[in-house]
């Protein structure tokens, strides 16, 4: 049984924490506004730039450029984007057991963005090939220092394929872990929830069956699929990170929740707990009293 | 057949021009470009410059950046680094931005090939906006 005193205790230290996840639950609020704005935004671009790839790809005629190229091989890299705090929820947790579940190999060579993913990968004995981390905001030249590692990796032919895993943003409650394929680029995938649902219009107008390009297509799509990795990346970063400022504002504010309760419950132990020393007082004193008058 | 084309104008931050247009006149890499509906599908580069797309007989004037354009018979999008309509070009704040990349790149000891390339398309994006600002007034 614990005394009134040990439970007062309890509740100042529990309204301690309640204070702290309050605060950090309204930083992550702000935080979040800011993440998600800068993720929303760069989804235009992002939903453009798959539709005129689809078009461009499957209409390039004989033009095959190197990132295009199937290999036989089956060496992999993953790109791992997690964050670099915890306190955020089952974020990261999601994610990685997604990827250990299906995807990491012995020979995996895992490139790590963010510090969660890298020490999961030491911990759980992965090939890591590279950590990076990236800001807040992430800077669009941080994600260029990704993707050339990543691009290098392929490039020299030690993978044959590169892989994307990150948590990508649906809405303040709701985030997805996925993988993307990166290289080589194949078929094009969203970065965002509703791209199943947008049409991707493969037939061209005019019954013509190939694209022109100016000046030409070794130029235009040299210029064009690096590009487009980069963005897609960049674009991967934000959405992680709007991930990362929702599920912490969510987590904080569970936690917050969590220990009101909590302040609720003990106080009314200990009033319970009080209010049974007073009457055992009371009691007490009559019985002296009886004993004295008697 | 297609007789207008939708244009579309991204930029990583926004989407800044979604409208059906009769024609539309571009910078392309390789000298100027004018679509017309069902133009032959081309995939080009897309150099800073103005764009001005007619519609029913209204003219928008536009600045882009560098970019990529994908035409195809009935819609045209263009993918640039920046684009602003003219009218809400800040002509002090173009000719500030040209300035200091200018300064940047003539002073700066310290410049990486990829800052370089940057500023030269800040500038060349900065002179886009006066003549795009100026083609108005």
């Amino acid at each position: 049984m614990p005394s009134p005193r040990d439970i007062r205790r309890r509740i100042k230290s529990v309204k301690n924490t309640a204070q702290i996840t309050k605060a950090m639950e309204k930083v992550a609020q702000a935080k979040m506004a800011k993440a998600q704005q800068a993720a929303l935004n760069g989804r235009p671009y992002a939903e453009v730039m798959n539709r005129v790839l689809s078009e461009v790809v499957t209409h390039a005629g004989e033009f095959e450029h190197p990132y295009m190229v199937q290999r036989d091989g089956d060496r992999r890299a993953l790109i791992l984007v997690t964050t670099d705090k915890g306190l955020c929820g089952a974020l990261n947790t999601n994610l990685l057991r997604m990827v250990s579940d299906e995807f990491v190999t012995d020979d995996t060579k895992i490139v790590s963005a963010g510090r969660k993913g890298a020490q999961h990968a030491i911990r759980s004995g992965w090939d890591l090939a590279a950590e990076f981390s990236f800001g807040d905001p992430p800077a669009f030249a941080e994600a260029r220092a990704i993707t050339k590692l990543a691009v290098d990796l392929f490039e020299s032919g030690e993978v044959d394929q590169v892989d994307i895993a990150f948590t990508n943003f649906v809405n303040t409650i709701t985030q997805n872990p996925e993988v993307h394929q990166l290289l080589p680029i194949a078929e094009i995938e969203g970065v965002q929830a509703g791209v199943e649902g947008e049409e991707t219009s493969t037939a061209l107008a005019g019954g013509a069956t190939e694209f022109e390009f100016e000046p030409n297509a070794g130029d235009v799509l040299g210029q064009l699929l690096p590009h487009y990795i980069n963005f897609k990346v960049h674009q991967i970063l934000l959405e992680s990170r709007a991930s990362e400022h929702s599920a912490r504002m969510v987590a904080m504010k569970n936690a917050t929740d969590n220990a009101n309760q909590l302040i609720k419950d003990l106080t009314l132990e200990y009033n319970k707990l009080r209010q049974a020393a007073i009457t055992n007082e009371l009691l007490e004193i009559t019985t002296a009293q009886m004993a004295l008058g008697n | 057949m297609a007789s207008t084309l939708k244009l579309e104008i991204v930029t990583p931050e926004a989407k800044v021009y979604s409208e059906e247009v009769d024609s539309v006149r571009l910078p392309g890499a390789e000298g100027e470009l004018g679509i017309y509906p069902n133009h032959a599908p081309l995939m080009a580069q897309v150099k800073a410059g103005e764009l001005i797309a007619h519609k029913g007989g209204e003219e928008s004037i536009l600045a882009v950046g560098h970019g990529f354009v994908e035409i195809t018979g009935d819609h045209v999008a263009i993918l640039t680094d920046n684009a602003a309509d003219s009218a809400d070009i800040d002509e002090a704040a173009a000719e500030e931005a040209k300035a200091k990349a200018q300064q940047r790149l003539e002073e700066g000891s310290d410049i990486s090939e990829d800052e370089a390339k940057a500023l030269a398309q800040a500038i060349l994006y900065s002179e886009a906006q006066l003549k795009a600002k100026r083609h108005r007034g």
